[in-house]
């Protein structure tokens, strides 16, 4: 069953005037505050792939025999596979051997053990990007502390609070670490809820990954900090294929975060990763993005291909998983982060806001696919177009015929700003189970030259006018962030959306 | 006592059509004047005209605002001057809570004016002071602003922007439409209460019955865009019998609150 929606912007009532669309264009990428790069050595794969690429990446993270055939299958895969073409998004074609699928800081060679290794260079470049690397209070006053695994280029340069976490048995390193201390746990898990040829990009992934965070709660531990893992991209023509694994045993609770940035350039750089989460019995994992990698300028130049598969699997009786993302940067992205509801009594949940400016083009959403008996989903997803941009929300609601009692309330919202952008909500729901109540709510506004005026009356200029309103707009997901960067969020929202309107 | 506005043979376009043609009006300090007139009369436009509304073009005369010519002002600035239009369809805005709103405008104001703004605490006891004083509940303060409000709600809700925002020239346009009797009389009674020396106001309506409760110092009949014929609270009595026919209006209302909410709306919209 399918069921399409378009709201196209020229439908609006009320037009905002050319000259506002021109002000649109004039917010380039110079609001784009982490799109310096780091002047740092590196060390990079030869350009190109063929399985002596995989092979050298392998290599290069003394990786287990088992590894690299894992590797080398996804390879051959992929080969045979199709770039999909099915998302309402537009880019030229994609030179697979033009690019580097490995690059990291020379400096890196050498395994720094601690902090006080690691070249001072790279600690600058996180220092500027305001993320703490030093095990320090995250907020002066506030009693909240936030463990950081911090991953430049194709490695992870440092995970804080690792020690302070192992006290109660949680494990979080970069992957490759994982691969080398935990590998049972990785044999296990990894790609048991994204298979290796799960999809196009999914498939290079797995062929390619350098690094990304792992993340093991043992049973009925609740994790006793944030976790998170920031990731930049620095090198030219350089691709980031990170690999996320989270696992919460039974009865366990952790709420995780990753954020992203990259250098300007003009140049398209490919961001291709895989996230899996599994969540066993009673536990429950909340992951939060916010993702602001360069969206490019105002022409259209330069950005992150944002592909990603992020899939979270509860795997037994009353797991939850939740995602909230805040996508507000990314030239094109493609993104879908799901649950798949296999345990009886599971619960997932999506929140998204995703912000699309200039010549942004986001096809985003979630599949929530209802498996066990009275499984639930929560889909709240806000999308904003401004500028040329578009904006679709792509979601499907699936229920299986022996899965009873499925509820899932779903409701998609698009704000416009401006006659040149698009919003597409494009919503699949395939229920085979009479039990099942699917709600879906949908709808389409626009920021009106009322809302301005009257703002403007009462004094906010034009830009404070649409940060107010666009935070109200998004204020139900924004609710579901971690508190630490709730106000980070709602400030980054409006600073995406500077000089959309006159 | 210098005149807080002045507006000196004003002309105004709008969408190319000359709507107010030669207007003279002056409004001191303390003083509270009434504009009326028949549909059509350019009673609105003078009102968006003043609060910098786009596409309002003065082609001839100005609008000195404090001696400040208006039209060199955004709405803002026109707004941290002290300028404050009260609408006749307050517009809603989803999402944002009337709170919110309220704190994020007096800030705005406050920093154009170079003062420190209001912080939280001192923020939260002021507009529950407010509120209370209209007889409003908190639960209003904490739903987005006008959003599914009464008719009612939304004048009332304008009245507490303007106890909040404490501007010098308040501008009502018609903010009596739409109102049954025990809410205008609640409207009413939030504008005296904001009658001060150093305040001046600029009442549009198209009926007496709001003069009833707000009593004006000089009434100013509107008519084809120009005023003409001003004069003391008893001209707006006159005009209840007598109606706008001499003004080129109808005779006397009939279906009045129709026809007046679809010439503002026109306007409005323009």
């Amino acid at each position: 069953m399918e069921n399409q929606t378009n709201e196209i912007a020229g439908q609006a009532k009320q037009a905002i005037k050319k000259e506002t669309v021109a002000q649109v264009q004039n917010l380039a990428g110079e609001k784009y505050k982490y799109g310096f790069t780091t002047d740092i050595e590196s060390e990079k794969a030869p350009k190109g792939l063929n399985s002596d690429i995989v092979r050298f990446i392998s290599a290069k993270k003394d990786e287990p025999e088992w590894l690299l055939d894992w590797r080398l299958d996804a390879f051959e895969r992929w080969q045979s596979m199709q770039e999909p073409n099915w998302a309402h998004v537009h880019y030229p074609p994609i030179d697979y051997q033009d690019l580097y699928y490995y690059a990291a800081p020379k400096s890196m060679a050498d395994r720094p053990e601690t902090l006080d290794d690691v070249d001072p260079e790279l600690l600058k470049t996180y220092e500027k990007l305001g993320i703490p690397l030093q095990e320090q209070e995250l907020l002066a006053g506030v009693k909240t502390r936030m463990a950081v695994d911090a991953v430049f280029d194709s490695v992870s340069v440092a995970t804080t609070f690792r020690e302070t976490l192992a006290e109660s048995g949680v494990l979080f390193c970069s992957f490759s670490e994982a691969v080398q201390q935990h590998p049972e746990l990785v044999k296990k898990y990894l790609g048991s809820v994204v298979p290796k040829s799960d999809n196009y990009f999914a498939a290079l992934n797995s062929a390619v990954f350098s690094d990304g965070s792992f993340v093991y709660i043992p049973p009925h531990v609740r994790c006793p900090m944030e976790l998170s893992t920031y990731f930049r991209i620095n090198e030219a023509n350089t691709g980031q294929f990170e690999r996320t694994l989270i696992i919460a045993d039974k009865g366990s609770y952790v709420s995780y975060l990753e954020g992203c940035t990259a250098p300007m350039r003009d140049e398209n750089q490919l961001h291709a990763a895989v996230v899996e989460l599994i969540a066993l019995e009673d536990a429950e994992i909340k992951y939060s993005t916010v993702q602001n990698w360069y969206p490019g300028d105002k022409e259209g130049r330069g950005g992150i291909y944002n592909f990603v598969t992020k899939r979270g699997d509860c795997r037994e009786t009353r797991a939850k998983i939740s995602w909230t993302q805040v996508e507000t940067g990314s030239a094109v992205t493609w993104k879908y982060p799901s649950c798949i509801l296999r345990g009886d009594d599971t619960v997932g949940e999506f929140y998204s806001i995703a912000i699309a400016n200039n010549l942004q083009q986001v096809d985003s959403g979630t599949k929530m696919i209802h498996l066990g008996k009275n499984s639930s989903s929560r889909i709240i997803s806000k999308g904003i177009s401004a500028g040329r941009a578009s904006n679709a929300y792509r979601g499907r609601v699936s229920v299986h015929q022996k899965a009873d009692n499925v509820r899932n309330f779903t409701q998609c919202d698009s704000l416009l700003i401006g006659d040149k952008c698009a919003a597409h909500t494009i919503p699949y729901i395939e229920a085979r189970n009479p039990s099942a109540i699917l709600e879906h709510e949908a709808t389409a506004s626009k920021i009106s030259d009322d809302q301005i005026y009257y703002c403007r009356q009462r004094g906010l200029d034009a830009e404070e006018a649409v940060g107010l309103i666009v935070n109200g707009f998004c204020r139900e997901v924004l609710q579901h962030l971690p508190m630490e960067f709730a106000v980070e969020a709602q400030k980054l929202v409006s600073i995406s959306l500077e000089g959309s309107i006159g | 006592m210098s005149a807080l506005l002045d507006i000196n043979n004003l002309h105004v376009n709008v969408d190319d059509k000359t709507v107010i043609k030669g207007l003279d009006l002056h409004i001191k300090q303390g003083e509270v004047h009434a504009i009326m007139g028949p549909n059509g009369s350019g009673k609105s436009t003078l009102a968006f005209m003043l609060a910098g509304r786009e596409n309002y073009e003065i082609t001839k005369g100005e609008v000195l605002f404090d001696g400040t010519d208006l039209s060199t002002l955004t709405p803002e600035a026109r707004a941290a001057k002290g300028l404050f239009l009260a609408f006749q369809y307050p517009v809603e805005i989803p999402g944002v809570n009337n709170m919110n709103f309220l704190r994020a405008s007096l800030n705005a104001l406050r920093r154009a004016r170079g003062e420190a703004e209001m912080d939280t605490a001192h923020f939260l006891r002021f507009v529950r002071e407010k509120a209370a004083s209209l007889g409003m509940q908190d639960d209003m303060l904490k739903r987005p602003v006008n959003a599914g409000f009464s008719g009612g709600e939304k004048k009332r809700n304008e009245m507490l922007q303007l106890a909040v925002l404490e501007p010098r020239l308040i501008v009502l346009d018609e903010i009596d439409s739409g109102l049954d009797i025990d809410a205008l009389k609640l409207v009413a009674d939030g504008v005296n209460a904001l009658r001060s020396p150093e305040r001046a106001m600029l009442i549009i309506t198209h009926y007496q019955r709001l003069l009833d409760h707000i009593k004006p110092d000089r009434v100013h009949v509107l008519a084809d865009g120009r005023i003409a014929r001003s004069g003391d609270a008893q001209l707006a009595q006159t005009l209840e019998q007598s109606g706008y026919a001499d003004y080129g209006g109808e005779p006397k209302q009939i279906k009045a609150d129709k026809a007046s909410a679809t010439d503002a709306g026109m306007v409005a919209n323009g």
